[in-house]
């Protein structure tokens, strides 16, 4: 979760009070001069490319046989062995399995984290009660815990669970998110009119139902952006599930990291296996990408 | 903890006056009827039970665990050896190279991913044909997994068949045994780093870059400054706290560097290569851990890890509050 903690964090430091009303100006005008020549234009797209070609690589080589991409010059087009190198890749490892369970895993942790920090995000921004600011400081000083710190004695305490090997295990500590918290309350004290809080409570509303049918519209675009941000990083979350799990029941970067480890290792095969892990979030970057993008953005801007 | 915490804490707290300002001065009676709420607890809980559970708790016991000799399946304990964890580790040549390497892979992968992620912000700042795409393009990498993206390049990087040895090969330069050498390996270590994490950098410069007032631009340039001056005398001081901020989490990041070194080889060993000559302090304590079973060792170096990154965030802070005094 380390990840994701930029962009709120350093948001406050630089919002000055001079920066506020320019910010807006900046956002809308594109405040930088003038448009780019085709210097600009050619390094983008070089760095454009070194940054798709390893993705594209991995396509090429694990469609081809090993001979073949053994060739010189090796082939740069993609090859109809793909799906005989899929099956090779899902006999070695229990890459069906694997997506499957980082696909519960991934979304059960989306779900517990959007709730729970958009829940505490609501409270730290809107509500007030004793000890706010120093859980709040809490809250925030965490994000700079390194999760190798807590690894030790949290896989004590799964073994006393008996949870090694076990989806829980993954999922558990992983539920809440400093980081979300954070965003959340960030969006909710400017998004949220106290007007609203008001009219909800004269109508006598409880307030869990003032949170349903208030607080969680409202916050549903910070909601959204926090899901696909906590997806991305659950998905690719690679220390904890490589101690708390085995091969045996694996999460996708587990199976890919006991990939590697056959006798001969077929580079195809492991391209292959590669791809199939690396697919899910591929599409869903292809589709959500620019929403992505916009939310890391407006993580660092929102003040 | 407390200076980690600070930092960000500072940051916090920069950050609600702006909002708050422009609401309460309106409306003094009614958000004092907000403000008295004891649901607020209930509202919290869920956070600080799973977090007190699987992320304090486990933190400070690393703390005791640290000052035993014990094994994994022990949670209650074993033998009490005070410090000698620590004498020991800091007697360790293991202990000295793993800092080493994670000093030198870290300097390699973060000084220049957050140079050019800084240059391409500046070109992505300019009124482009399809920013979009480039921006979703560069953020590409970091959708990737570590352990996809790692095995990827280890093929890129192979000696026999790897597809830059070939080019290399191609252009008249001799084969690189990337994975045998000191420098070669963690040059590559610091590639797939670097990849992996330049475009996000990128667009949170971006993003930060978007919110210097044009009228500073305009000023400079009417005093006859240079694109390239405006850069360095308006970009730059404007984005210190952004820069400052992303020096420190990179540094973060980069203490902990486990799973590039891990699966660099293909095949998971702990060892950083024949002679440890990529093994981060990450992979030293995992192979105390989970190899050797020398469970009070690995919270020793887990430990140490922690104090590095502490020192490094505070002598950060330091740099950044002097600065932005100087500033002033």
């Amino acid at each position: 979760m380390a990840t994701l903690a930029p962009p709120v964090t350093e948001t406050g430091r630089r919002t000055t009070p001079a920066a506020s009303p320019a910010r807006r100006r900046g956002r809308r005008g594109g405040s930088r001069a003038g448009r780019p020549g085709p210097v600009a234009y050619t390094l983008l797209t070089l760095v454009a490319l070194v940054s798709i070609f390893p993705l594209y690589w991995t396509l090429v080589a694990g469609s081809h046989t090993n001979a073949e991409i053994a060739a010189t010059p090796p082939p740069f087009l993609p090859n109809a062995s793909l799906f005989e190198n899929f099956q090779l890749a899902l006999e070695q490892a229990p890459i069906g399995k694997a997506i499957l369970n980082s696909v519960l895993v991934s979304g059960a942790i989306t779900v517990g984290t959007v709730l729970f920090c958009t829940l505490a995000g609501f409270a730290f921004a809107k509500l007030a009660f004793r000890g706010k600011g120093l859980l709040l400081a809490l809250v925030i000083g965490t994000m700079m815990v390194p999760t190798q710190l807590s690894v030790i004695p949290l896989f004590m305490m799964i073994a006393e669970l008996q949870w090694v090997n076990q989806l829980q295990a993954v999922i558990l500590p992983t539920l809440v998110s400093a980081f979300g918290v954070f965003f959340m309350r960030q969006y909710l004290i400017s998004a949220l009119p106290n007007e609203l809080l008001e009219a909800g409570r004269v109508d006598g509303a409880s307030t869990f139902r003032i949170f349903w049918s208030i607080v969680v519209p409202v916050a549903r675009p910070a909601m959204a952006v926090l899901a696909m941000l906590t997806f991305l990083t659950a998905w690719n979350e690679f220390f904890w599930p490589l101690i708390a799990l085995t091969t045996a029941n694996p999460t996708v970067q587990v199976a890919l990291a006991g990939l590697g480890s056959g006798y001969v290792p077929q580079r195809s095969v492991i391209m292959a296996g590669t791809l199939l892990g690396t697919l899910p979030v591929l599409i869903v970057f292809t589709i959500l990408g620019k929403q992505i993008v916009g939310g890391i953005m407006q993580g660092a801007v929102k003040g | 903890m407390t200076i980690a915490s600070g930092t960000v804490r500072e940051a916090a707290i920069a950050a609600p006056p702006p909002t708050s300002a422009a609401t309460s001065p309106a409306r003094p009676r009614k958000r004092r009827q907000l403000t008295r709420n004891r649901w607020g607890y209930a509202y919290v809980a869920p956070f600080f039970l799973v977090f007190t559970a699987f992320s304090l708790y486990p933190f400070m016991y690393t703390a005791w665990v640290s000052l035993h000799e014990t094994s994994l399946s022990n949670i209650n304990g074993g033998t009490w050896v005070g410090l000698e964890n620590y004498r020991e580790l800091l007697q360790s040549e293991f202990f000295w190279n793993a800092a080493r390497n994670t000093l030198t892979i870290g300097i390699l992968a973060t000084v220049p991913q957050l140079c050019m992620a800084l240059g391409l912000a500046h070109l992505l700042n300019y009124k482009l044909r399809g920013r979009t795409f480039f921006r979703t393009v560069m953020l590409m990498p970091y959708a990737t997994s570590i352990a996809a993206a790692t095995l990827v390049f280890s093929q890129l990087f192979g000696r026999d068949y790897g597809l830059i040895n070939t080019m290399l090969e191609a252009v008249g330069l001799d084969r690189i045994d990337w994975e045998a050498g000191t420098v070669s390996s963690q040059v590559a270590i610091a590639v797939i780093v670097t990849w992996r994490w330049t475009g996000y950098n990128a667009l949170i410069y971006l993003a930060a870059m978007q919110s210097i007032p044009g009228e500073l631009y305009e000023a400079a340039e009417i005093d006859g400054a240079s694109k390239w001056k405006q850069f360095l005398h308006v970009t730059i001081p404007s984005l210190r706290p952004t820069i400052l901020f992303t020096i420190v989490v990179s540094t973060i990041g980069a203490v902990q560097l486990f799973g590039e070194p891990l699966l660099f080889a293909g095949n998971g060993t702990t060892s950083g290569g024949a002679s440890g000559q990529y093994q981060t302090l990450g992979l030293l304590m995992y192979q105390q851990g989970w190899s050797n079973f020398h469970i009070g060792q690995a919270a020793t170096t887990a430990w140490a890890m922690f104090m590095i990154i502490l020192v490094i965030v505070g002598v950060n802070a330091v740099i950044g509050r002097l600065r932005a005094r100087a500033d002033r």
